[in-house]
């Protein structure tokens, strides 16, 4: 056991610094719109999600309906449905864990489960329970933190979030080495920045997922025929 | 609070119950013992990579490369890290030394 949660707690590394960082900057935030630590501390736990924590803020400053609330909710949080995808037979021998896993699905989560394998003698279900469990406490320390000790930091952290850029800039390496056909990043990223062009930095998101998962499907048989 | 306990509530628990849901969903339409169709199963294998290449867009989508300094600091900062990755294949130290890069630029240089 401590062998497996020595392991997860090293490939989460990069998620505790992005983690901490992002949530110092929502707890700041969330202090200055008028909730306190203890609040902090009940949306980091329930709601746990990293851009859409800080669109919460402006749902709440603006005192948004609950339809308002759940269609942006929906909107930006809609890539999650792809996730599950991959990991449905992963998480399928996980029992009752499952509840908690799915619950601890966010971005950063759901890259370390397709980049960390467990070793030889290791159970996927831990080292899987491991890595959402240490995620979800760093992300809910950074907030809590963040909402205690405002804007009193010892030394300038500035861009120390681009631990998560470069977390995903490694995956996209890896994935690009094992894979032999590099068609589907090519696609993800085209569409990407098609869309980033069109629809702005706000909006690009599920115009983007949409275009990439239609062509995709549009070149399934070209894929399947090539592996 | 700009707005009541209460309604600071509902939102909160709107959005929780929401995000569960979009997590879910993939789970919840194909987990149980029914046939993932062909469709589907093919998603799962291709879409990963191609997510993987929407969010680091994701992640740069604030950098503007019409005024300086042109996103000069996340394009040399993100060759590094692939570059560091490709070389050493070190997950933490292509990220740590990334970062520490990334830092240096915004804090010093630009």
């Amino acid at each position: 056991m401590k062998k497996t949660l020595k392991y997860a707690f090293i490939q989460t590394i990069p998620v505790l610094f992005g983690y901490l960082f992002m949530g110092l900057a929502f707890g700041i935030l969330f202090e200055k719109a008028g909730y306190n630590f203890i609040w902090a501390f009940f949306v980091s736990l329930t709601c746990y999600a990293g851009s859409m924590q800080f669109v919460l803020i402006t749902l709440l400053t603006g005192g948004a309906s609950a339809i308002h609330s759940a269609f942006m909710t929906l909107m930006i949080n809609f890539r999650h449905m792809f996730y599950g995808l991959s990991l449905i037979e992963r998480f399928k021998k996980t029992g009752k864990s499952k509840f908690y896993l799915i619950h601890a699905l966010t971005d950063e989560t759901y890259s370390l489960h397709c980049l960390v394998k467990p070793k030889e003698g290791m159970s996927d279900k831990k080292l899987m329970l491991y890595i959402s469990v240490l995620d979800h406490i760093y992300w809910i320390t950074g907030c809590v933190m963040g909402a205690l000790i405002g804007q009193i930091i010892p030394f300038d952290t500035t861009g120390i979030d681009f631990a998560m850029t470069a977390l995903f800039v490694v995956i996209f390496v890896e994935q690009w080495k094992e894979s032999k056909q590099h068609l589907p990043a090519i696609i993800g990223g085209l569409c990407a920045i098609i869309s980033l062009l069109v629809f702005g930095a706000d909006n690009f998101l599920p115009p983007a997922l949409v275009a990439t998962v239609l062509m995709l499907l549009f070149y399934r048989a070209n894929m399947e025929k090539q592996s | 609070m700009p707005i009541s306990f209460g309604h600071s509530v509902m939102i909160i628990a709107v959005v929780a119950v929401c995000t569960y849901f979009t997590r879910a969903a993939a789970f919840v339409l194909f987990g149980g013992k029914r046939e993932v169709p062909s469709s589907v199963k093919y998603l799962g294998k291709v879409l990963p990579p191609a997510i993987i290449a929407i969010l680091v867009i994701y992640c740069l989508k604030g950098v503007n490369p019409t005024v300086f300094p042109y996103g000069l600091a996340e394009i040399i900062s993100v060759i590094c890290v692939a570059v560091l990755h490709i070389w050493k294949r070190n997950n933490l130290l292509s990220i740590g030394l990334g970062t520490v890069i990334y830092m240096f630029f915004v804090q010093v240089v630009f």
